[in-house]
């Protein structure tokens, strides 16, 4: 055993039940706990103790019975010499001490004596420490709309850091802000509009693209290589670039607060993407089809309904998600185009709410909730064809 | 024969692709030219409208006088400096109506009052009357009345037609608004978001390339913040740092990191003593940096995993035959097998960084020391009502823009060129 690879080990390890530990505590302070210390020597004095003691102890003893012991250990300790807290405050505690001596557990002194084992040790327990970390810092903002959505306005300002969740009380009243965005704020025709005007962008997306990407890909004209390299050129341009222009023109047309001037331009920029994924995969796909059909007298439009469209279902779901998203996410054009709120989407009616400082951040919240719900859920059912427009249009964002 | 098929190929190709590439000219590059046009006018918020000549109807009766009615229309220009021309006045008469001492200038034919009110200057109003008689006796419905709308057309220059050009906005974009500082807010947010969401794509991809229970969720739980909306995410984040209220300087002071809460997204440097020098951080334009690595690396995740995922295993296994460590596994193998992309990922995400608007906007607004040129073209355009101005700082980041492109495709080309 080297005692380079000792002190690696006991110090990432202990840092790393640190991390954990406080995290816990972060958690728990966010209950309305009250817990004002993280007590870092402590608890890195016990981590470097468990470790060592899991090294001494080896497999003397089967390594159930071990963790639980080690986890008992430093649960009494930390619960009854440093701070008394709720029973549930200790038993997360125990829980994160069984975990903590479980991936202990794979190293033993046999292992710290073989090469390369402090270089391990510490790509080990960074590997778990930033799962931990990356999963805590992503989600907690998530965890936070969704909190605070359900809490008052009074029970924030008392105490800012007591997410806990009061539910005894009526299911009215915790779903209160919920009720008031849908009654008061009209929410309900938000929700509309804004799935209007995405499904709508999608419908029109691929009705404009999947000829022209079929053309694309397909057919011999003059100028499709320049056509094909503009595509992605003009899809860098931002949006922030067009407002202007738009903006003049769409007030001297009267398109400004209609809907179908916001279709019209989500359309616009969404399809360079469109037909560039949409062509990449019509290449892909055998030409003896065609020819086949050619030889039946199918014309283009029976060759993309009959042939192309029935093989690229994946690759269409892929530019009709991502163009949904885009779409349901969109603010820019949204802020530009519409003042009037009978025609808001969601995205610019949160905005809106959000500009009067008298808004209660509970119903902020509530509508943020609103607006996300749908994409994540979205997402995590289709992530496969979703991950795959992410990539494509990824130059975009 | 095939000369035939080739021309009918290409007058199909022509019809399939036509409709894409006319929304695409008429809402893309039109206004990117259009730009051009409008960044050497002088051009306010409120000349863009066009003047309109504007009527309202008020209908009165007169005392002593049943069977007769005054007719009121309030005219105006709706502009106030535009004129408008030759201005044509319709207004429809109920039946058995006929208007009694009409103006010269206007005429009756078939139940119908024509008018021709000549040329309006800018601001012009005029109360217009016509007096209105019972042909058969019997009393005039004035909500009849009422409900017809008159209608009035006319002739004005759009300030956007017009040939007047001038340099100013372009003198002012440079010399009057700070130009320098708003660009090198614009480079420093750019870059340091740039790097930043690159380098913690580079960690989670390691990360999740690695076999773990529950790597699957951890994959999807990394595209949130790419996925979700910007508006619920930047309020949600601006709640989470609010100065008095908000979670995590609540948090930070409850566990004395703090002793005095950090408005962060409000303040514009703030001073660290740092062994023995005092420095100024920019900590409004840092937040919110940081908001855009937090929402922007899972992208550079996504591609860099995509490509971890195609290196060999075997390149590992022989490095481990070779007896390398972690360490040098990642040095020498996972390194040079990613830098293709991370090179891509850096110009593309540069390119959009550089045109980021809604999280600066949404977080700050532009205050404390965040203000990007994009978000320049929307203080400029709609809070200062200046739309030339607008265009103008527009035309500059489609500049910077097309620069970047070039040496992005120079850079890219060569890469082709080497492989």
């Amino acid at each position: 055993m080297k005692a380079k690879s000792l002190i690696y080990y006991a110090l990432i390890s202990s840092m790393f039940l640190f991390s954990l530990v406080s995290i816990w505590k972060i958690l728990v302070t966010l209950q309305g706990v009250e817990l004002k210390n993280f007590n870092f020597v402590i608890i890195i004095t016990l981590g470097i103790a468990i470790s060592l003691l899991n090294l001494i102890v080896g497999e003397k003893l089967n390594y159930l019975i071990k963790s639980t012991l080690f986890a008992f250990i430093f649960t009494f300790v930390d619960g009854y010499l440093v701070q008394i807290m709720p029973i549930w405050y200790n038993i997360g505690i125990f829980a994160i001490l069984i975990l903590f001596s479980l991936k202990t557990n794979k190293y033993s002194q046999k292992f710290l004596a073989s090469e390369h084992s402090s270089q391990i040790v510490v790509f080990d327990f960074l590997t778990l420490f930033g799962i931990v970390l990356f999963s805590f810092v992503i989600l907690f903002p998530f965890y936070m709309m969704l909190i605070t959505s359900f809490k008052t306005q009074a029970a924030l300002l008392i105490n800012p850091l007591d997410f806990s969740i009061n539910f005894k009380q009526d299911f009215k009243e915790l779903f209160k802000s919920y009720f008031v965005i849908f009654d008061t704020y009209k929410f309900g025709r938000y929700i509309l509009i804004s799935t209007f005007v995405s499904v709508g962008t999608v419908i029109v997306t691929l009705l404009f693209a999947i000829p022209a990407a079929y053309a694309v890909a397909r057919l011999n004209f003059f100028g499709k290589n320049f056509l094909s390299t503009s595509i992605l050129i003009i899809y860098m341009f931002p949006a922030i670039v067009l407002v202007i222009p738009l903006y003049t023109v769409f007030s001297q047309l009267g398109l400004r607060n209609s809907v179908g001037g916001l279709l019209i331009v989500y359309t616009a920029t969404t399809l360079p993407v469109a037909i560039y994924m949409l062509q990449g995969y019509f290449r892909s796909i055998p030409k003896e089809l065609e020819e086949a059909a050619i030889m039946d007298k199918l014309n283009w439009f029976g060759i993309i309904i009959k042939i192309i469209l029935p093989l690229s279902i994946p690759a269409i779901s892929s530019v009709a998600l991502y163009v949904f998203m885009i779409a349901w996410n969109e603010f820019l054009f949204s802020l530009m185009f519409l003042d009037n709120p009978n025609s808001f989407t969601l995205s610019r009616a949160i905005q809106y709410l959000s500009g009067d400082a008298e808004t209660p951040r509970q119903y902020l919240m509530a509508g943020s909730v609103v607006v996300t719900i749908p994409v994540l859920l979205i997402f995590v059912y289709f992530e496969k064809y979703l991950v795959s427009g992410l990539t494509a249009g990824s130059v975009k964002g | 024969m095939s000369d035939t098929l080739s021309k009918i190929e290409k007058k199909t190709a022509y019809i399939l692709i036509l409709p894409a590439v006319f929304l695409v000219f008429s809402i893309i590059l039109f206004p990117i030219f259009a730009n051009v046009w409008i960044s050497f006018k002088e051009v306010g918020l409120k000349d863009i409208r066009i003047p309109e000549p504007r009527a309202k109807k008020i209908v009165k009766s007169i005392k002593d006088n049943p069977d007769q009615l005054k007719v009121i229309y309030k005219l105006r220009n709706s502009s106030l400096i535009l004129e408008i021309r030759d201005v044509k006045f319709q207004d429809k008469l109920p039946k058995n109506i006929k208007p009694i001492n009409l103006d010269e200038r206007c005429r009756v034919k078939s139940n119908k009052i024509y008018c021709d009110f000549g040329n309006w200057e800018a601001k012009y109003k005029e109360n217009f009357q016509i007096l209105l008689k019972s042909s058969d006796g019997k009393q005039i419905n004035k909500k009849e009345l009422k409900t017809i709308k008159p209608k009035l057309t006319g002739k004005s220059d759009n300030i956007l037609l017009n040939t007047n050009f001038t340099f100013k906005n372009f003198k002012k974009v440079f010399f009057q608004n700070e130009f320098f500082d708003l660009l090198s807010t614009t480079f420093y947010y750019t870059f340091f978001g740039t790097i930043g969401s690159i380098v913690f794509g580079i960690l989670t991809a390691q990360l999740v390339n690695q076999k773990f229970f529950g790597r699957t969720f951890m994959r999807s739980v990394l595209l949130f913040p790419y996925v979700g909306p910007v508006v619920a995410l930047a309020y949600t984040w601006e709640l989470l740092l609010d100065p008095y209220s908000g979670t995590l300087n609540n948090l930070l002071m409850n566990f004395q990191v703090i002793q005095e809460p950090l408005n962060l997204l409000g303040q514009k440097y703030l001073k660290i003593n740092f062994f023995g020098f005092d420095l100024k951080l920019r900590l409004a334009l840092t937040t919110v940096i940081i908001f855009e690595i937090w929402r922007y690396f899972p992208l550079a995740f996504l591609f860099i995993l995509a490509r971890l995922q195609a290196v060999p295993k075997e390149l590992y296994e022989a490095a481990e035959v070779d007896g390398a460590g972690p360490l040098q596994k990642f040095i020498s193998i996972t390194l040079p097998q990613i830098t293709a992309v991370i090179s891509i990922l850096f110009m593309i995400r540069f390119i959009w960084n550089f045109n980021k608007f809604e999280d600066i906007f949404l977080l700050t607004g532009g205050a404390s020391g965040t203000r990007t040129l994009p978000i320049n073209v929307y203080e400029q355009g709609f809070t200062i009502s200046d739309i030339g101005m607008g265009s103008a700082v527009s035309i500059v980041i489609v500049a910077l823009l097309l620069l970047f492109m070039f040496v992005y495709f120079k850079l890219i080309g060569k890469r082709v060129d080497e492989s």
